[in-house]
């Protein structure tokens, strides 16, 4: 009989080559005649490049080349990446140059690439070559940068307003005009990088024989890079191959394409030789993009019974220099916010403005966890000020499960209407509360106090758009070794992704999953891909994979009745074989291998093929889904404040998450853990600070404070399973879903914790400065 | 990330060293640990010339209780002093300090000497030093000399060391006469591990009645360097160590610091968690010294 | 250009004789000239602990010691730490049991510095073994399939002769 694995929480498959340092990330590839690049990047936020004199760095021994963007130029059709995701609200077309010509716009820009023997070599030259600048006035913070008369990004640009948008439905005007209560609230709210622990690296060959590119790039997206490079270069698909290794982390801003992947490839084909460039640390923090800034202005209108009537407002967004994804992360955030909430009017305006800061691109939660703050804020507020529990506020405003699927009248950035698919969200945070203790923590409180102890409880609600379409391809096949492979598009960043789509496969051909070989990020193994993003592989590739397999378990049995001569109703898969099952009046246990079946559809010069089939045993599926599958939770956070130092200590975190049927319960376990760490650092720790001249402040990891194991607390998890609709597994996406509610939890119980001085918070994240200081105000205002 | 090329000189003897600094003067650094410097080397911030690795040198390490005190030789592994029973028993307040410095891997590398002569005046080894009167011992080609750790920092990173001088040891007093001894350590940082915002060390000695008869109580991160409070200490002695006094102390403490804003803390908060700190650690030494036996270690 | 030095260390019980520049971290050297890729890193300046590697049994950042310096050494790296091509150490099965590694780009160090810490404290609490990887980050997994995995290992460890790993002897 074939195992069942899809849903148990079987061993993964990328583990030990893991373990035991054997895994390939991109600096462990080594080509014979590899050279290494080192980047001569801005020191400024803004200047003009009056000149590059590399003649001292050219003299060092080693040194193969300096490149700049005039040494690039005769290979490129464009000098521009232009990646921006289609928007009618762009005011400004703002690509990266592959290097700086004239201009700097950020710290960490790149001006020329050092090719040398080695890194170390490479770094000496990089000092050497001198650069002539001519200073400009740099704009750093994205509301002064919006302001009449603020410096402008750009040179030649008039203003800073990159693109704005607005979107809402229902009658606002009318929603506040009947209000009982309205209240407004402004909330700033900073995200900082994605740091994965491996930093981005490339590695280019170049073929001058067969004239083909291969480039190795640490990216969640290979098929984008491949298609930026044909743009780019002018080569044909035929002529490149983009390759992902493993990847140790991704969380983003890996999806982007960035400069030094063109240039390492321009180095290759110009040099002749295989050229590496890793990133270090400090070019991470420079260089990678982030996700930064967001102010909000919003207002809620309420009824006497505090069900909201409206909801509006504004955001401001870092967008920094360039576009190097889109306006999607402040759409997702402003298309978010109602959340898991009835609100019948909605109207947000944003604004992305320009500033002189490395470009702002997703960053796991891309936008969704501000929303989820700002909303969970306003609850908050209304609450405190209609004197009702925090938890009866968002149980009154809470879509109800009998009324899923739930169409809000809005549009994702592709047009796609946001539907919540399913889900029993006023059971998400019943049972969360109540594995939490809420109702009995007043008296852990008031016990607490007694001892001089502040501590306090907070919780937020969160749904999550998940599986952001339209497809990922997967190709399953069985080869004549008899084993099962499986090809996809999709990119493995740490998420399991080969285990997971290994198990859907598995679990219909045969159930063995140590007979299953994943491939994936590979242009040469798919010739579609979109890549590691929004929390969507499991979605789409997983359906695609479950087709796949199922068109392929079909035809094997057909094959395998016909080879057998018997129905295929009396066949079963088993391993690595299809045989008769074992019932009365049949000899059980004839059987024949996959590998067998492979062999006879694989075809034999002159013979027909066996039963009629079509040639091979494989399926290519790329299942359309649109549609996002929406997850969904609760967060509940209990922490205590040391009212004197401002440290916060998390005593008790409860998840609850629902992301449909779960295909490996360990993996989501993982993820929604791991997610959560991320948001706990959004809450409490994460803060990349910029200067008024747009320098940054924060570039080492003892300044950027990722959190620990010692700041973790052990995260409670509580799973739902509301299926969903949109796909035949009936599955959602779960990568991101634990950072979303996080700083939302965390912040409220911060507050609650400090009632006694009338803290009200309005940022995340918050440091215990910050903390010390609003019991300071609040202590004055007493 | 690469550091710049340099020199590399493995010194067998402390001679080897000193007289390696008498020749290349301020080209030389010394490299010990090496948990700060090859960091600082990484981004190029530091470019020696020379490197004296003293790794190896027999001279430079190991634990002894002499009649004085406590003497650790300079390249003593910070994670060894951990370990140490002697520290553990004769010198508890830097045995409680030393969990806060670092990491498991950084303590295993890094040196006692190495963070005494970095001089960070937020680092957990200056401090308990400054706190219990520690002498420095610095050698250079044909002399040498033994300082007060009161006076040896300068300012933030600057010791009164001389380029040409190597610290060989440090040697830590123990107190000496009776009276029950407790000691207080605490520190803010943002995550464990973490530099200091503000640490706190306290070594307190109270007499049979109850009353503090010797009390020293140093803090870091609040001043250029670490420093004792004695006007604190002042408002310690003869007293129950009871609130009054500890509101003395406070006073004392906000008179006595002078803190810097950076990019992790105002110098408001420091003021305000350093009086903080001050009070944490006197109790928690007071505490101490009130379970401890009368004539117990320290 | 940088000067060299002859170097002789032991990496994994096998014995090199090497010549070696001075600037080389001990890091790159085991990746690049020795091709034990299996010691990463995250951010060269001592902070993240993929590097770490066990110096005569010791937990060491691999980045902030020169390769010079490991002259006369016995280093033990992640490609060291399984008994066999065939099998894991109890603390890298209960690593995969455990879910103790997502992208696995930490796990080496995560692993070099379990070893040492489980070797000298065979039965950890929770709250040591936080402490104990304190120093060492991981952008995945929020931590805690890796602290339920030492917290394993070192029950299964109990359960076997300690002397048969590599770092299972005496404490240098």
């Amino acid at each position: 009989m074939s195992r069942a694995v899809f849903g148990e929480s079987v061993k993964r498959i990328e583990d030990p080559e893991l373990l035991r340092g054997e895994a390939r990330f991109i600096d462990d590839i080594s080509i014979p005649s590899m050279l290494e690049a080192a980047l001569v990047r801005s020191p400024h936020a803004h200047a003009e490049i009056r000149g590059i004199d590399a003649a001292a760095a050219l003299e060092l021994p080693g040194v193969h080349a300096v490149l700049t963007l005039d040494d690039l130029r005769p290979y490129l059709l464009t000098e521009f990446l232009v990646v921006g995701l289609p928007s009618p609200s762009y005011k400004q077309e703002r690509n990266r140059p592959v290097l700086a010509g004239d201009e700097v716009v950020y710290v960490g820009e790149p001006i020329a690439m050092v090719i040398a023997e080695d890194r170390y070599i490479a770094e000496d030259a990089a000092q050497l070559v001198e650069v002539d600048y001519d200073l400009l006035p740099a704009a750093a913070d994205c509301r002064d940068a919006l302001a009449d008369g603020a410096p402008t990004v750009h040179k030649d640009a008039k203003d800073n307003l990159l693109a704005e948008f607005s979107m809402g439905y229902g009658d606002i005007d009318a929603a506040f005009g009947k209000a009982a209560h309205i209240y407004s609230e402004h909330i700033t709210q900073h995200r900082g990088g994605s740091h994965s622990i491996e930093c981005r690296g490339a590695v280019a060959v170049h073929d001058p024989g067969t004239d083909q590119l291969t480039l190795w790039v640490s990216s969640q997206m290979p098929h984008s890079t491949l298609r930026v490079l044909v743009d780019m270069l002018g080569r044909d698909e035929n002529q490149m191959r983009v390759v992902t290794p493993d990847i140790g982390g991704g969380f983003g801003p890996k999806l982007v394409v960035y400069q030094e992947d063109v240039a390492v490839s321009v180095a290759a084909i110009k040099l002749g030789r295989p050229v590496k460039w890793i990133e270090d640390r400090r070019e991470h923090f420079i260089a990678t993009t982030q996700e930064r800034d967001q102010y909000w202005e919003v207002e809620v209108a309420v009824d006497e019974d505090a069900r909201i009537l409206g909801l509006r407002g504004s955001i401001v967004h870092d967008h920094g220099a360039y576009t190097a994804r889109g306006i999607n992360l402040p759409q997702n955030s402003a298309e978010s916010l109602p959340g898991p909430y009835e609100v019948p009017a909605f109207r947000m305006n944003t604004k992305l403005a320009l500033t002189n800061k490395v470009p702002v691109t997703p960053v796991r939660g891309a936008g969704h966890p501000q929303a989820a703050f700002t909303i969970e804020r306003l609850m908050d507020r209304i609450a405190r000020e209609l004197g009702l529990d925090r938890t009866e506020v968002r149980r009154r405003n809470l879509i109800q499960a009998q009324d899923m699927p739930y169409t809000r009248p809005l549009k994702t950035r592709g047009g796609v209407a946001v539907v919540l698919d399913s889900g029993d969200y006023p059971r998400s945070q019943k049972d969360t509360l109540e594995r939490a203790g809420w109702d009995q923590f007043p008296a852990r409180q008031l016990a607490a106090r007694e001892e001089g102890r502040y501590i306090g409880i907070g919780l937020a609600n969160f749904v999550k758009g998940t599986g952001r379409g339209p497809f990922e391809q997967v190709t399953v096949r069985i080869g004549t070794s008899g084993r099962v492979h499986v090809y996809t598009g999709g990119t493995a960043i740490g998420q399991g992704t080969k285990t997971m789509l290994a198990q859907i496969v598995a679990e219909q051909l045969g159930g063995d999953m140590g007979n299953v070989t994943v491939t994936t990020g590979d242009t040469a193994a798919t010739a579609l891909g979109i890549g590691t993003s929004n929390s969507r592989l499991a979605v789409t590739a997983g359906t695609s994979a479950h087709v796949a397999a199922g068109k392929v378990r079909e035809k094997a049995l057909k094959i395998a009745a016909h080879v057998l001569d018997s129905p295929v109703e009396d066949l079963e898969f088993d391993g690595a074989e299809i045989h008769v099952k074992d019932r009365p009046g049949r000899i059980a246990n004839v059987g024949v291998k996959l590998g067998e079946l492979a062999h006879a559809m694989a075809g034999t010069p002159g013979y027909s093929l066996p039963g009629g089939m079509g040639p091979g045993l494989e399926a290519t599926e790329h299942v359309i889904l649109d549609s996002k599958a929406f997850a969904s939770g609760t967060a509940v956070a209990e922490v205590e404040v040391d009212i004197e130092t401002g440290g916060v200590v998390i005593l008790n975190y409860v998840l609850a998450h629902d992301c449909g049927r779960i295909i490996n319960p360990m993996l989501v376990d993982g993820q929604a853990i791991g997610g959560t760490a991320h948001g706990i650092g959004n809450a409490l720790y994460e803060w990349m600070g910029y200067d008024e001249n747009g320098q940054p402040l924060t570039t080492n990891l003892a300044d950027y404070l990722l959190v620990t194991a010692t700041e973790m607390p052990r995260i409670d998890l509580l799973h739902h399973c509301s299926p969903s609709p949109l796909n035949p597994l009936g599955v959602k996406g779960v990568g991101e879903c634990g950072v979303v509610p996080a700083p939302g939890a965390i912040i409220s119980a911060v507050e609650d914790a400090l009632t006694p001085f009338g803290v009200h918070i309005d940022r995340a994240p918050i440091s215990p400065p910050e903390i010390v200081a609003l019991i300071e105000q609040g202590r004055e205002r007493s | 990330m690469k550091a710049a090329p340099f020199e590399y000189f493995v010194a067998d003897s402390i001679d080897e060293v000193t007289t390696g600094l008498a020749d290349s003067g301020e080209e030389a650094t010394i490299i010990a640990g090496g948990q700060t410097l090859v960091p600082l080397m990484a981004m190029r911030l530091a470019r020696p010339a020379l490197l004296i690795d003293v790794n190896g040198i027999g001279d430079l390490q190991g634990i002894d209780l002499l009649a004085g005190g406590v003497r650790i030789k300079a390249c003593t592994r910070q994670s060894d002093a951990l370990k140490s029973t002697i520290i553990g028993e004769r010198l508890p307040l830097l045995a409680k300090a030393l969990p806060y410095v670092g990491h498991a891997q950084t303590r295993n590398r890094g040196t006692v000497g190495g963070s005494i002569a970095l001089g960070d005046p937020a680092a957990e080894i200056p401090l308990v030093a400054t706190a219990l009167d520690a002498r420095i011992t610095l050698v250079k080609k044909g002399n040498s000399r033994e300082l007060s750790i009161h006076g040896f920092y300068q300012g933030p990173m600057m010791t009164s060391r001389e380029p040409d001088e190597c610290i060989t040891e440090i040697l830590f007093p123990q107190w000496q006469g009776e009276g029950r001894r407790g000691t207080g350590f605490q520190e803010v940082s943002l995550r464990h591990g973490d530099f200091a915002i503000v640490a706190a060390a306290a070594q307190i000695s109270v007499g049979e009645d109850g009353v503090c008869a010797r009390a020293s109580v140093a803090l870091g991160g609040v001043s250029g360097t670490p420093f004792r409070i004695s006007a604190a200490e002042d408002a310690l002695r003869g007293t129950m160590i009871d609130d009054p006094a500890l509101r003395a102390v406070a006073n004392a403490v906000d008179q006595a610091v002078d803190p810097q804003s950076d990019l992790h803390a105002s110098a408001s908060y420091r003021r305000r968690v350093a009086k903080v700190l001050v009070e944490r650690v006197i109790r928690e030494a007071a505490r101490e010294a009130a379970n401890h036996a009368a004539g117990d270690a320290p | 250009m940088s000067e060299k030095r002859r170097v002789s260390l032991a990496v994994n019980g096998t014995a090199y004789e090497e010549t070696i520049e001075t600037r080389l971290t001990l890091a790159d050297f085991l990746r690049h000239q020795l091709g034990l890729t299996g010691t990463h890193l995250g951010c060269e300046h001592g902070v993240c602990g993929a590097c770490t590697v066990l110096v005569d049994g010791y937990s060491v950042r691999s980045c902030l010691m020169l390769a010079v310096q490991a002259g006369g050494s016995d280093i033990t790296t992640v490609e060291g730490i399984a008994p066999s091509k065939d099998e894991l150490h109890p603390l890298q099965e209960a690593f995969r049991d455990n879910h103790g590694l997502q992208c696995g780009f930490c796990t080496p160090g995560m692993l070099t510095t379990l070893v040492e810490f489980l070797r000298d404290n065979p039965s950890p609490t929770e709250r040591d073994v936080r402490e104990a990887i304190s120093g060492n980050l991981c952008r995945c997994t929020g931590y805690q399939g890796i602290v339920d995995a030492a917290l394993d290992a070192a029950q299964r460890l109990k359960g076997q002769d300690r002397t048969a790993g590599p770092d299972g002897g005496e404490s240098p």
